[in-house]
């Protein structure tokens, strides 16, 4: 356990740099009508399998915890798993500097394009199909997480109170997040028998 | 007055970055305030036209900001805008992924990893229904994406796979 950083990933073969900078250039040039994350789990899980279900769900529950855009933040969180410092700003730029010229482009070239009728329905048919990338993820992430009746019903008043009761997402995640820490720190220090 | 309006531009997204918790959505109405009625960067025609091509192309949804900075001000603005937006979050969530490595393992990162999971796959659900809720086509698309999340879930399909039969339902019955 005294061994300083290299090696200490378990998942199979770490990428080079060039070959995350492609990846999450793949993703940011293809990933249409959203849903990013969702193409991201599928791509580095399910794929690649550069990186575990569990700890890539983990790495998600942070970075939407945490300020900023949550697609990018996960992107650093995973380039630095695979990469450390470099491959946090390869994934990073690789997600977000390609789309961003292709955006500029269009901007440029063909606004006008956004207001034809046939692109408008095409869009909603692909916006409405990247939800279900969304929802896959969700599904997986609720199956591990709501493990017992605790964790399912903290789950549930999230979802309630941003669905239905419609409240800022902000609010329920600060009531929300203390809320389960306390309960998981409670349930794991109960059954840690043993350990501190 | 070009770097005026490149210092605008920085502050007005500087701030905003660390208000995009869960999502870029939760900053478009602050994006459209300060760009339209705030600076007067551009009419809300403009506006429009930049949200509608921020969904329409590929990528964060929150180019957005990026589209905004290069209609106020060109490449340079687009650059400010982009790092504006991006940088000052990304810093904060790198040093937590170097905390994080350093103290791999320990029993407070178990604690954190758990009990956000229930919290974190909550937003993701409700964010997904949510969509749906405002998404053009009603049940048309709650039933393609019902549809993609069953492929999805069952099968090793390239998200490719969905994404196109979604457009070809909406082209049959929604055009």
């Amino acid at each position: 356990m005294a061994q300083e950083s290299a090696g200490v990933t378990g998942a199979p073969a770490s990428p080079g740099l060039m070959q995350l900078f492609l990846a999450f250039t793949k993703i940011g040039l293809t990933s249409f009508g959203g849903g990013l994350s969702g193409w991201m789990m599928r791509e580095f899980v399910q794929r690649r399998r550069w990186v575990e279900e569990g700890e890539f769900l983990a790495g998600l529950s942070l970075a939407q915890a945490f300020p900023g855009v949550n697609v990018v933040n996960l992107s650093i969180w995973i380039g630095y798993r695979l990469g450390g410092s470099a491959g946090a700003l390869v994934s990073a730029l690789g997600m977000v500097v390609p789309a961003m010229f292709v955006a500029i482009l269009a901007a440029a070239l063909f606004a006008e394009v956004a207001h034809y009728h046939l692109t408008h329905v095409i869009l909603s048919g692909i916006a409405a199909a990247a939800v279900g990338l969304s929802l896959q993820m969700g599904v997986r992430a609720a199956r591990r997480a709501a493990v017992s009746p605790v964790p399912a019903l903290i789950l549930l008043a999230t979802f309630c109170a941003l669905f239905f009761l419609r409240l800022p997402l902000l609010a329920v995640v600060l009531v929300m997040a203390p809320v389960s820490l306390a309960a998981t720190w409670y349930r794991l220090r109960g059954a840690g028998g043993g350990g501190r | 007055m070009l770097l005026y309006r490149l210092w605008q531009i920085l502050k007005v997204f500087v701030p905003l970055s660390f208000l995009t918790i869960g999502g870029g959505q939760s900053i478009i109405a602050d994006v459209h305030r300060q760009a339209v009625a705030v600076q007067g960067w551009m009419t809300d025609a403009q506006f429009l036209d930049l949200f509608a091509l921020s969904r329409l192309t590929p990528g964060p949804g929150s180019l957005l900001a990026t589209l905004v900075g290069w209609q106020a001000a060109g490449w340079a603005g687009a650059l400010l805008a982009s790092v504006g937006i991006f940088l000052p979050s990304s810093l904060l969530v790198y040093s937590l992924a170097r905390v994080w490595a350093r103290h791999r393992g320990a029993a407070w990162q178990r604690v954190v990893e758990t009990g956000l999971a229930p919290v974190a796959a909550g937003m993701i659900l409700a964010a997904s229904a949510t969509v749906l809720r405002a998404a053009e086509g009603e049940w048309l698309a709650w039933a393609v994406a019902a549809g993609s999340t069953a492929l999805l879930l069952f099968t090793r399909v390239s998200p490719f796979l969905p994404l196109g039969i979604g457009a070809a339902v909406f082209l049959l019955f929604w055009s």
